[in-house]
């Protein structure tokens, strides 16, 4: 399946912050959103998602505005993992990853059965049932954003958007969380994401949507879209993009200049 | 070094709950049931000795032969006069007083939920003020018996969206726990000063003391069969679509964003709660007068007892609202020679229980 963002405008009210935005991602591909605060990432997400109303453009899923598909069916199309956040009540994780399940059960119904097995398993394949009986509330972020990612998969949905899944997250729960992220792409899933790091778009083999201020867009791999230049363009700094070679394989990083050097323009 | 064994709190219950063995969801449902039917059963204990206490003394023997001549249609001519004062008195008034706590309960437990927020109540969203400032103008202006209760219901309303419009506009949209807790107070405050207009407004000798009776809540009067038949059909309406659609008020209290992502038409959702809940609160206050807290506390003992999942949260706080309901009020028409107003009560009982809880869930709310 393929996910269209085509020509989009987006903003508040009449404020418009995105202007003509376009990207696409398909089924088993990672798209990752750069750029810096301010420029809009958030508001093209909700966008996207539906919690704002688009100014201009359309999103597309096969072709098909999704403008014109019900909430339930959308919600079976695009699923969506917030920031980890603390809800009011202590919630067990069972109870808050089946209410994914909600699109699809009647206006009355509760999950049955079949819902919760499907969240155990969705649980299950992020390696994280053990946390199925934990208190939401009591996790740390890291377990916290796996049982979001999972109660995402719960939708069974076609893409999943992801709020800066690696934001609040040590050292070590990034990587793990960037590793099931790639592994969700590689069982077919479509990823939107949005990142402050630029190297989590080589890790992850994405394709990237760099957001510039005036509107300039740049998407495609990123190889392509994470270099030095459009890094400098986008965030003002200067940044090496080196190549590390490894006995079998070459990973491409970015690294950031501290020290202010004569060159720097 | 000695551990210090650290107080329980209602995080730890709830995570006790849920064990580590592998069959938890069919345990865990079926200790909910447990619960919901130990509450029951000692609702029934509260209806019986509801039934016996008051100023006229009817044994339990006595009482009993009542309800067997009742079944048997054979009629004890000794137990006329008792009979009376259990079929016309208590039985209506014990009946309210059952409505009345689950209709507060499940107000409450409803607004906690799609408010995001443990420490709303209908009192404090000013639907308990704006109630009774409807009312009381109705009363005042000797309005009809439906008239008494829309002007409660309207005011109510009145009164919610005030406070959602006031917090939304001061937080620009995300209006935090703080801001309604502020907002709600102001504007219930403000609706108060009106029902204290109306009381100086009225007449002296006629209608002030049925005012301020009523205020302060009271079954004494409304106990009647006609008003638990109305309460009984506005809960059916009302109470009965907040009962069906209560599990997805846990997806609600994720947030608008998040359940509208998971395929829950937030909007619709929101307006049938606010709708159902704010009357079910305006037609007790309508009915009752001001009782206060038992809106607040009732879903907290509930997700004491079961956890927060509105599947049996909502349930459990309807039927304990209405076992505390039935004591205190069996309190205020038993302790002295005259009626304690219950509104006077529930705040004297309910005071101290939430300081109580505010101290074991501390962890859960900041």
């Amino acid at each position: 399946m393929k996910l269209e963002i085509r020509n989009v405008v987006c903003g508040y009210g009449f404020k418009t912050v995105v202007n003509d935005f376009s990207a696409t991602v398909s089924s088993g591909e990672i798209l990752c959103l750069l750029g810096p605060n301010g420029v809009g990432k958030t508001t093209l997400f909700k966008s996207v998602l539906g919690f704002l109303k688009l100014q201009g453009g359309a999103v597309l899923v096969d072709g098909l505005d999704v403008r014109n598909l019900s909430k339930k069916a959308f919600a079976q199309v695009l699923g969506y993992v917030p920031q980890a956040h603390v809800p009011p009540f202590p919630f067990t994780v069972r109870d808050v990853v089946v209410m994914g399940r909600s699109s699809y059960l009647g206006a009355f119904g509760t999950p049955g059965k079949h819902d919760i097995e499907v969240a155990e398993s969705c649980l299950e394949s992020l390696g994280v049932s053990f946390l199925a009986n934990r208190v939401y509330t009591e996790l740390s972020g890291g377990e916290r954003q796996m049982v979001l990612i999972a109660r995402a998969l719960t939708q069974e949905p076609a893409f999943i958007m992801m709020d800066e899944p690696t934001s609040n997250l040590d050292f070590g729960n990034q990587v793990r969380v960037l590793r099931h992220i790639s592994k969700l792409a590689q069982d077919g899933l479509g990823i939107i994401m949005t990142t402050h790091f630029p190297d989590h778009a080589f890790q992850c083999h994405c394709k990237v949507a760099l957001m510039q201020r005036n509107d300039v867009f740049i998407f495609g791999s990123a190889e392509e879209v994470v270099t030095e230049k459009n890094l400098y363009d986008a965030y003002g700094i200067e940044v090496k993009v080196k190549d590390t070679h490894f006995e079998y394989f070459t990973i491409r990083s970015c690294m950031p200049i501290i020290e202010e050097t004569d060159s720097s323009p | 070094m000695q551990q210090e064994i650290k107080p329980e709190d209602p995080l730890k219950l709830t995570s006790n709950k849920y064990g580590v063995t592998d069959n938890t969801v069919n345990k865990s449902e079926s200790r909910d049931r447990y619960i919901l039917l130990s509450l029951g059963i000692l609702l029934i204990v509260t209806v019986l000795i509801s039934l016996v206490i008051g100023r006229y003394g009817i044994s339990l023997h006595q009482m009993l032969d009542i309800i067997q001549s009742w079944i048997t249609g054979k009629e004890n001519p000794n137990n006329h006069e008792a009979e009376v004062v259990i079929s016309i008195i208590r039985v209506p008034r014990i009946l309210l007083a059952i409505l009345v706590g689950a209709a507060l309960s499940a107000s409450g437990a409803a607004y906690q939920g799609l408010f995001k927020n443990p420490m709303v109540s209908p009192d404090l969203l000013g639907v308990s003020a704006g109630a009774g400032v409807g009312a009381s103008i109705a009363l005042l202006l000797s309005f009809s018996y439906l008239g008494v209760q829309l002007m409660a219901f309207v005011f109510g309303l009145g009164a919610v969206f005030l406070v959602l419009g006031l917090s939304s506009a001061i937080g620009r949209g995300n209006g935090s726990l703080l801001i309604m807790v502020l907002a709600g107070t102001v504007i219930s405050a403000l609706f108060a000063s009106f029902t204290s207009l109306a009381k100086y407004l009225a007449d002296a000798d006629a209608k002030l003391p049925e005012l301020t009776f009523w205020l302060m809540g009271s079954f004494a009067k409304s106990g009647s069969y006609k008003n638990v038949l109305v309460l009984l059909i506005i809960m059916l309406i009302t109470g009965l679509p907040l009962f069906l659609l209560r599990w997805k008020i846990n997806v609600l209290s994720f947030g608008e964003e998040e359940a509208q992502a998971m395929g829950v038409n937030t909007k619709r959702l929101t307006i049938i709660i606010i709708l159902c809940s704010t009357m079910l609160t305006a037609s007790s206050v309508a009915l009752c007068g001001m009782i206060s807290w038992v809106g607040l506390i009732m879903p907290h003992i509930a997700r004491l007892l079961v956890g927060p999942n509105y599947k049996s949260l909502l349930p459990t706080a309807m039927l304990g609202g209405s076992v505390f309901m039935l004591a205190v009020d069996n309190i205020a028409r038993s302790l002295i020679a005259g009626e304690i107003p219950i509104g006077v009560l529930t705040s004297m009982i309910g005071a101290p229980i939430f300081i109580y809880l505010l101290f074991k869930g501390r962890r859960s709310w900041v």
